[in-house]
């Protein structure tokens, strides 16, 4: 009895392996697709696999913060103004066009018409309404499906007063304050539009079942493992050129690689910077880089001695070798910051000369300013990887290396990143690492965010407590300026005066990598960190 | 003996408090305020207040614990702070893909390891022996990571034998069952008469159970092998084996009965442990199971998530460890359970 078990286990084993190992069913799928793709023709047809590093949490983008839900939402969501691919510019989607009135206080959309939801309701004036109040209006039906965090952490509710259905094709927004950044807010995930009789329909549980406008509708969610979407053919724009699109989760970065190696999956996240080499000498992919909508920064505590002296601050600049931590942190996958905005968005100014790393002029400077012996301080580090900085600790330990060159003693210290967020945000620290990454593609989102003195207020955005009434005229006027030229030149020269006084060492902005399999066309990074497949073909 | 399952029964309610206290602890007392975690670099002040208040923070910890156990009794973890939905309900989506991943790695480690172990025992200090032995060794202290990126490397990118990972081809489309991926290919081959899905999800789920069978199958070689060295040496296999009762009958039947007992031991408590640290396994091979989840529940300070998440494993632990020593009075009858 015991030996015919024994027998029988090895038997099955052995014979599960061989059937699993003969059965070749994925590639026969990939054959059928390519006749499928071929009788489309040009460039319609094909399932494209996108492998990230983590499922989302939900489709609603107004109800949530993460990248990877934002890259379902994207996809089956439209908004009212969308980025231009590959640019922090603005310009119509569901509205087609607006006036702005002369006071910067009344926004009027002229909304698209003939344009229908997935469930065949119809997009008007009512949705535009609906989408925005649910999160704005506590007393709104839907307002307890929140809560609705992008549109707390962007402010809306002290820019919008009201908004106003004026008739089926025609939305007003009645704003609080002139807040020229206002109309970039509207293209980011949370000011999607929303199906109504879905959102009422479903309840909580349409952000499982999110209906949009979007180039692609919602198929299933397999929990942890893949999300399938199918184009849209009734879209307003040209349907989308790829018949499916699945986002599948593979956590290990190393595993993504290997799938698109496999030709599994034809466009991956996050790889990891090992791998990128040999991802360049593969001729099926083909890396496709830009600077992130992002800056490392070690800010300065312009509060506390000896850090309230520019010239303290100018040294520390000249003395931070910024090309070995980006040599030693980021390799291929980062740039060396000298603005305090990432240089894909518009405004950024290229003509300021960085300080460049040198420690001897960085010591004049330092006797110049009353420490030919240097000091003692501390340099906190975080302690998680963020894009901005993917290993704060070695970060901190060149920029330590670097001050002991010019007689700085500097002490590192870190705390879990709670309690390093409260402590910096409360001013503790004298030199700190941090980061940001930006939202709606405005340079007010990092300048205003991180600069302002309205930002040094505790807990602050603005860590390097630093307070500047030329910068602060600067971007309040840039706030409240609609003419894109006037507000162009303004952040540039906002960015003069903080090169100028230095309140931070700006380090670096991180490279974004998305490897694509060759067959994968057009495929085009948007600063804003959404990945938008409504332009992308697959080549047969 | 029904007696005794009844008060080993009785016996995991104090040790499920146990854990559940323990675990409530560990996670109340690590540093950092999971709020500010949560909200990262854009909180502010009011922000922070609310969501504290939403997670019951601002409730004095003894206050927090009474509630908590309160709904764990009611096996109510609560919602996942990140995703929002109820966590037992979250559990139940993911258990079965580790309980499917596990089952076929321990089938695949104790068939294996029991039949290296005794050929390794039968034919001792032979170059047989010897390098079953080495092998085992190898398989203990191969890290698993390592070892699936290499099984993905050669049997996924090199041959193109099998998937790099997942636990079905994404691009078929399909309604779980049972979510045992296996049975529901079974099913739908019986129903439909289509048996791709079988043959999906078994190519799927081969690498990853070699992988995570690994390092078992070599403890269990091992284990077998020394219990079955020392049970060969008894008088009654000899006098067995001078009663002139063939080899085969004398190892399988007299031998490797007696020498049972501290192999099932070890399956019980590796099958335990597989459940726990199928981490590393349904990370790279994108499997998505329970042992992933909680990792990912542990880094975004997911507390309900985690402690849902921790107990039930633990559940399942102390539930294994009750049906070996079950298992023990069958295959050893003088054994008596009290």
């Amino acid at each position: 009895m015991k030996r015919f078990l024994l027998t029988a286990m090895a038997l099955l084993m052995v014979g599960t392996l061989a059937f699993a190992g003969g059965a070749q069913e994925g590639s026969n799928e990939q054959g059928g697709q390519q006749a499928a793709s071929d009788q489309a023709g040009d460039q319609f047809g094909g399932t494209l696999v996108f492998a990230r590093s983590g499922d989302s949490v939900g489709l609603d983008p107004a109800r949530e913060t993460d990248g990877e839900s934002f890259y379902g939402s994207t996809q089956i969501f439209d908004n009212l103004v969308e980025f231009v691919p590959g640019t922090t510019e603005i310009r119509p989607a569901l509205a087609e066009s607006w006036d702005i009135a002369d006071d910067g206080l009344t926004f009027t959309f002229h909304l698209r018409e003939g344009v229908t939801f997935h469930d065949g309701t119809p997009f008007n004036a009512d949705a535009v309404v609906f989408s925005f109040m649910r999160q704005m209006d506590e007393n709104h039906p839907y307002y307890d499906l929140g809560p609705w965090k992008y549109w707390g952490y962007m402010g809306m509710s002290d820019i919008v007063d009201d908004i106003v259905a004026v008739d089926d094709y025609t939305v007003r927004f009645d704003l609080k304050k002139v807040e020229a950044p206002f109309l970039a807010n509207l293209a980011m995930d949370f000011a999607a539009i929303v199906s109504p009789t879905a959102v009422a329909e479903l309840g909580e549980d349409f952000k499982n079942q999110p209906v949009g406008t979007g180039p692609f509708r919602f198929v299933e969610w397999v929990k942890d493992d893949r999300i399938v979407l199918e184009r849209n053919e009734d879209y307003w724009r040209r349907p989308a050129y790829l018949d499916r699109l699945i986002l599948r989760v593979i956590p290990d970065a190393t595993a993504r690689f290997l799938a698109l190696q496999a030709g599994e999956v034809d466009v991956i996240d996050f790889p990891s910077p090992e791998d990128l080499e040999e991802m360049q000498s593969d001729p099926n992919i083909e890396l496709i880089q830009q600077p992130g909508l992002n800056v490392g920064y070690i800010a300065m505590n312009t509060e506390k001695e000896p850090f309230d002296n520019v010239l303290v601050r100018r040294a520390i600049n000249y003395a931070i070798n910024k090309q070995d931590i980006i040599d030693a942190v980021f390799g291929s996958a980062g740039t060396v910051a000298k603005n305090p905005i990432p240089p894909t968005m518009w405004s950024y100014n290229d003509d300021i000369e960085d300080y460049e790393y040198d420690p001897e002029r960085a010591r004049e400077l330092l006797a110049e300013a009353g420490f030919p012996d240097g000091f003692q301080t501390d340099l906190w580090a975080m302690p998680v990887s963020r894009p901005y900085f993917p290993d704060g600790r070695t970060v901190a330990e060149i920029a330590q290396a670097n001050l002991a060159e010019v007689g700085i003693e500097a002490e590192i210290v870190s705390y879990d990143w709670g309690t390093y967020l409260d402590r910096t945000d409360s001013g503790e620290h004298q030199m700190a690492l941090l980061g940001w990454t930006g939202d709606n593609g405005d340079p007010d989102n990092f300048l205003y965010v991180l600069l302002s003195s309205d930002a040094a207020q505790v807990p602050a955005g603005n860590i390097a407590f630093w307070r500047n009434d030329e910068f602060d005229a600067l971007i309040n006027e840039a706030k409240t300026t609609f003419d894109r030229d006037r507000r162009t030149e303004l952040y540039m020269q906002a960015q003069e005066v903080f090169h100028d006084q230095a309140p931070w060492v700006p380090v670096a902005h991180s490279v974004v990598t998305v490897p694509v399999n060759t067959r994968v066309q057009d495929f085009v990074i948007y600063p804003t960190g959404k990945r938008v497949f409504y332009d992308v073909w697959l080549q047969d | 003996m029904f007696r005794y399952i009844w008060r080993r029964l009785l016996l995991l309610i104090p040790t499920l408090i146990g854990v559940l206290t323990i675990v409530f602890f560990m996670v109340a007392l690590s540093p950092g305020d999971p709020a500010r975690v949560m909200l990262g670099e854009r909180a502010n002040a009011q922000q922070l207040e609310q969501l504290r208040q939403e997670l019951g923070l601002d409730r004095p910890l003894g206050e927090q614990y009474i509630r908590y156990l309160g709904r764990a009794v009611q096996l109510d973890f609560g919602e996942s702070i990140k995703t929002g939905r109820p966590v037992m309900e979250e559990i139940g989506e993911l258990f079965p893909a580790t309980v499917e991943l596990a089952l076929v790695a321990m089938f695949l480690a104790t068939g294996l390891g029991i039949l290296i172990g005794v050929i390794s025992a039968v034919k001792r200090n032979t170059w047989i022996d010897y390098s079953a032995m080495v092998g085992a060794l190898v398989g203990v202290s191969m890290p698993v990571f390592w070892l699936a990126l290499v099984f993905i490397m050669l049997f996924s990118v090199g041959l193109g034998w099998f998937p790099t990972g997942g636990r079905m081809n994404v691009r078929l489309w399909f309604e779980p069952i049972t979510r045992l991926y296996i049975l529901d290919g079974i099913i739908l081959w019986f129903r439909e008469g289509d048996a791709q899905y079988l043959i999906s999800a078994i190519r799927h789920i081969v690498l990853p159970a070699v992988a995570l069978a690994t390092i078992p199958l070599a403890i269990i070689a091992r284990t077998t092998r020394s219990s079955m060295l020392e049970t060969l040496r008894q008088d009654y296999v000899k006098t067995a084996r001078a009663a002139g009762i063939p080899e085969r009958r004398v190892i399988f039947r007299y031998a490797l009965k007696n020498a049972l007992l501290p192999i099932i031991t070890v399956v019980g408590i590796q099958f335990g442990l597989l459940l726990a640290g199928a981490i590393l396994t349904e990370t790279i091979f994108a499997w998505p199971g329970i042992g992933r989840w909680l990792y990912t529940a542990i880094a975004a300070r997911d507390y309900p998530a985690v402690q849902g998440g921790v107990v039930v494993v633990s559940t399942v632990f102390v539930l294994i460890n009750l049906v070996v020593d079950v298992l023990y009075s069958v295959v050893n009858p003088r054994i008596r359970l009290q």
